[in-house]
């Protein structure tokens, strides 16, 4: 099987958020980025079904050149060959138009399986599977929590809302979106990194694509979101705070004993 | 502006976040002088569509079709696309289930449109419609608008609005109109199979007063311990985020979100719980909430009424040890 994983780079964790300037993304220049969480799991999935079946897997990135780290690590856990689409501003993209983008740069590697995290934990948009399915003309199923692949057909277990579940059969070519929690993501050993030194990168300059960029939709600007409630902050030593917490609860909000 | 709202239901049962999205469309429709179109979308469900009726809107669709009787994206793109080009509304919105979130870009994109997602409200300022959705797991907001010509599609969060504000029709019911749909069945790639519900679930969360719930700064299974005997102080019951649970420190079962279980406690204790969207969803209706977290910017302490930022190692003891002492 020849699969293609995108994996996304987003700010780190537990980086501290600055908005910028013009108000419509965050100051890049002073945080760290990682590997999108949820894209890890779909990377693990691939490598599974690669061990598995044979084929070769793919880790495609779009955005600046700091995304190639990404790549590397994905290359460093056992993904064969990196797609760097490279865009310095990429964040400027809508969903659509990165879906066009990494549609129109993977289109020819006709991959058998195309998988992607459940969505990204900067943007959030979560679309990009199901439209990178419409434009390349293949089915898909999202939020997948088991994948058997017989043949041309695979059976997928879908997550549905409040505990339910629900089994499909799906052909392949196909695009799928990869429930969080689905696997444990391996780590890199150092055999593997030593080997992704090997490893091949093709960087495709994402103006090259001949795409249109041309926006749905437009972030006008985004901020530290309005209190709904006013949390009321008890401070002090931890024994201080401890015991306002009780004293608030019991006599103030009534909800302890 | 004509206004259409995508209703969902599975098995002729309306999920419940359809009259959330009814009630955004007739307060968008109030301020932007615009009609309210509905649409019931399956096999078998002129019944709803006749309940649909009863809520003041311009008219009912009723899509039917038999390979609309189970959802697949293939199938409800394909019938959504054509209904859409019959009723050329201008704006579309759907609740942002994970049934909405499996087709609508794909129906977003077949239209060669975008679609604005998960959003939590919306504002109307001189004449545009501003949308309001998280990004950064909710620790910024974003306003969002559309670009270039209608059709515009839009879905809103579970709980941005109250579905019990959705207003009846005034003089009777609207009128229910069938459209036609064209759907055969190759097109249809997703051969969906049968609905199940793994284990039992053993713990009802939404029956106890009481939740101490833990998340990613638990740090590992081996301090869940220091949580249960707090839960158990207070007469309740542990919970866990979408991680936790993820991670196997706490049985799915246990998990408050989107993917778990929704409840409304007396009392919410959220212990290391940056309070992501996914898991804010399944808890925001507590009556009091209380978070212990080491990042004051965390996005819980804008729906929690008390708040302590500190190491939960140490309050947490700290609490355990007062309550002990009876104090």
């Amino acid at each position: 099987m020849k699969i293609g994983v995108c994996v996304k780079q987003v700010p780190a964790r537990d980086a501290p958020l600055v908005i910028s300037p013009n108000g419509d993304w965050i100051r890049e220049s002073d945080i760290g980025f990682e590997t999108n969480e949820p894209d890890g799991f779909a990377l693990e999935e691939a490598l599974r079904l690669k061990e598995k079946h044979g084929g070769e897997v793919f880790a495609i990135s779009m955005g600046p050149e700091r995304v190639k780290q990404t790549i590397k690590e994905a290359l460093a856990k056992g993904a064969d060959r990196g797609i760097h689409i490279a865009d310095a501003e990429f964040y400027k993209l809508d969903p659509l138009a990165s879906a066009r983008s990494l549609a129109a740069a993977i289109e020819k590697e006709n991959f058998d399986l195309i998988l992607t995290g459940l969505q990204s934990d900067d943007q959030g948009f979560g679309q990009t599977g199901v439209l990178l399915a419409e434009l390349l003309g293949r089915p898909h199923a999202t939020i997948i929590m088991s994948i058997e692949v017989e043949g041309a057909q695979m059976k997928l277990k879908r997550e549905l809302e409040a505990g339910w579940f629900q089994h499909v059969e799906l052909p392949l070519p196909a695009v799928l979106t990869i429930q969080s929690g689905i696997n444990k993501p391996r780590y890199a050993t150092l055999k593997g990194i030593m080997a992704a030194k090997k490893k091949e990168i093709a960087t495709i300059e994402r103006a090259s694509l001949g795409v249109s960029n041309a926006p749905t939709q437009h972030v006008e600007k985004i901020y530290v979101p309005q209190k709904t409630k006013k949390t009321e902050f008890l401070t002090g030593s931890a024994k201080e705070a401890a015991a306002k917490l009780i004293e608030k609860l019991r006599h103030e909000a009534r909800v302890i004993g | 502006m004509k206004i259409l709202v995508i209703t969902e239901q599975r098995e002729g049962k309306w999920n419940g976040t359809s009259f959330e999205t009814l009630a955004a469309a007739q307060q968008i429709a109030q301020q932007t002088q615009s009609t309210v179109i509905g649409l019931v979308i399956g096999k078998g469900v002129a019944g709803l569509a006749d309940e649909l009726a009863a809520y003041q809107l311009g008219e009912v669709l009723l899509v039917e079709h038999d390979l609309l009787e189970k959802y697949t994206p293939d199938g409800f793109s394909i019938a959504l696309k054509q209904a859409i080009e019959s009723a050329k509304p201008d704006l579309l919105l759907l609740p942002h289930t994970y049934q909405v979130r499996d087709f609508a870009p794909k129906l977003a994109a077949s239209l060669n449109k975008g679609m604005i997602g998960d959003c939590t409200g919306y504002r109307y300022e001189g004449g545009k419609l501003i949308f309001v959705r998280q990004m950064f797991q909710g620790r910024t907001a974003a306003d969002v608008v559309f670009i270039g010509d209608a059709p515009w599609i839009a879905s809103f969060q579970a709980g941005a609005f109250r579905a019990d504000l959705a207003a009846k029709h005034a003089s009777g019911k609207a009128p229910v109109k069938p459209v036609a749909i064209d759907l055969k069945a190759e097109q249809i790639r997703t051969k969906p199979l049968e609905l199940f519900r793994e284990a039992k679930q053993a713990v009802d969360l939404t029956q106890a007063p009481v939740l101490v719930s833990v998340g990613r700064g638990i740090k590992g299974p081996e301090n869940l311990p220091m949580a249960e005997k707090l839960a158990k102080l207070l007469g309740g019951e542990v919970a866990g985020s979408r991680p936790v649970c993820d991670e196997g420190w706490l049985p799915m079962d246990r998990q408050v979100g989107s993917s778990g279980q929704t409840v409304a406690p007396k009392l919410y204790l959220a212990l290391g719980i940056s309070g992501a969207i996914q898991h804010v969803v399944g808890m925001k209706g507590a009556r009091t909430i209380a978070a212990i977290n080491k990042d004051q910017n965390a996005p819980i302490f804008e729906i929690a009424d008390y708040g302590i930022v500190g190491d939960l190692f140490e309050i947490v003891p700290a609490i355990i040890e007062l309550l002990e002492q009876g104090k």
